[in-house]
């Protein structure tokens, strides 16, 4: 049964779990697959290069799209957001446990949101404008609107926790389902695990890691876009 | 009729209340369901639109589902990671 990842390293009360080094391996994957595709760039794409700007122009479409023009300075966030997120999820094809399925990365990623939307409203309204817009129709709506200010990213990690979380247990328990029915059947040879689990992995990893990716990601860019506002106030 | 331990009467009450948390389910089942039939109705209204309509649909769907995901964890926690027990 799924308890949490396990721990891979563990030094007296420090420990490193399986999420961990999950997260350095996407990590490498990114930076050689960016370093490979720079190399040698020319001016009509080949090969990496041409995926590369695909990815690229297809993440700043993305982010004018739902953000704006003005508000392009976020693409390389949404970008580094996506990419980990869309790679993470997608390496439960593996037989990895999923890296959002471990509560504490989907609440870093909310956090980082958190910080990015208050930062940025501040940074583009002013003290006094964040305030105002705290208290938008009424003042008496303040508490009300701090409190869904605060449960926007709680609410954040744990979509994407459960969800993901949810599919993996799923996966364990109709491997170990399968596991067992084919040890009964034959001793040794998994037979049932052969055909049987791939429309579930094709629903549960492929499709609702990169929906869910791509849902944190949409609600983000909405999120920051709102806290800053429309800018024809700041027009001079 | 002998007394049930404290460990076992929380346990036992944890696993009903787990099974209770996932009642919260019927309430996104019905609203996700609506949402498709509204997204149907949309497409066979205009069938040139199909792309948008459904790429909508499934981030509404995405989005509402949010509040049964939360009595999923409702549910895994008390069943996995039950808190309760350590307060004894």
């Amino acid at each position: 049964m799924e308890l949490g990842p396990r721990k891979i390293i563990e030094i007296g009360q420090f420990y490193i779990t399986e999420t961990v080094v999950l997260l350095w391996i996407i990590s490498g994957i990114l930076i050689l697959f960016t370093f490979f595709a720079t190399r040698k760039m020319q001016k009509v794409p080949r090969g990496l290069q041409a995926a590369a700007e695909w990815i690229v122009e297809f993440i700043y479409n993305f982010v004018e799209q739902t953000m704006g023009r003005n508000n392009l300075r976020f693409a390389p966030y949404v970008g580094t957001l996506l990419s980990v997120l869309v790679v993470g999820n997608l390496l439960a094809l593996f037989g990895f446990r999923p890296i959002s399925a471990n509560v504490n990365t989907t609440f870093a990623l909310a956090t980082i949101t958190f910080f990015l939307i208050h930062y940025n409203a501040v940074k583009s309204r002013g003290a006094l404008g964040y305030v105002k817009h705290l208290a938008e129709p009424n003042a008496l709506m303040l508490p009300i609107n701090l409190i869904s200010e605060l449960a926007f990213p709680v609410s954040l990690a744990f979509r994407l926790f459960g969800n993901i979380t949810g599919g993996a247990i799923i996966m364990s328990l109709l491997y170990g389902g399968l596991a067992s029915l084919s040890a009964k059947l034959t001793g040794s040879v998994p037979i049932f695990m052969i055909g049987i689990p791939l429309p579930f992995n094709f629903f549960f990893d492929i499709f609702e890691g990169i929906l869910q990716a791509y849902v944190f990601t949409t609600l983000s860019m909405v999120f920051i876009s709102n806290g800053i506002g429309h800018e024809e106030k700041a027009s001079h | 009729m002998s007394g049930i331990s404290s460990e076992a009467f929380v346990l036992g009450l944890s696993a009903i209340g787990a099974a209770l948390a996932m009642f919260g389910v019927m309430g996104v089942a019905i609203g996700q369901g609506i949402t498709a039939g509204k997204a149907v109705e949309g497409i066979a209204r205009q069938p040139e639109a199909q792309g948008d309509i459904f790429r909508t649909m499934v981030v509404g769907m995405a989005i509402s589902e949010t509040t049964g995901i939360f009595c999923f964890i409702v549910a895994i926690v008390l069943l996995f990671a039950n808190p309760l027990i350590r307060l004894l």
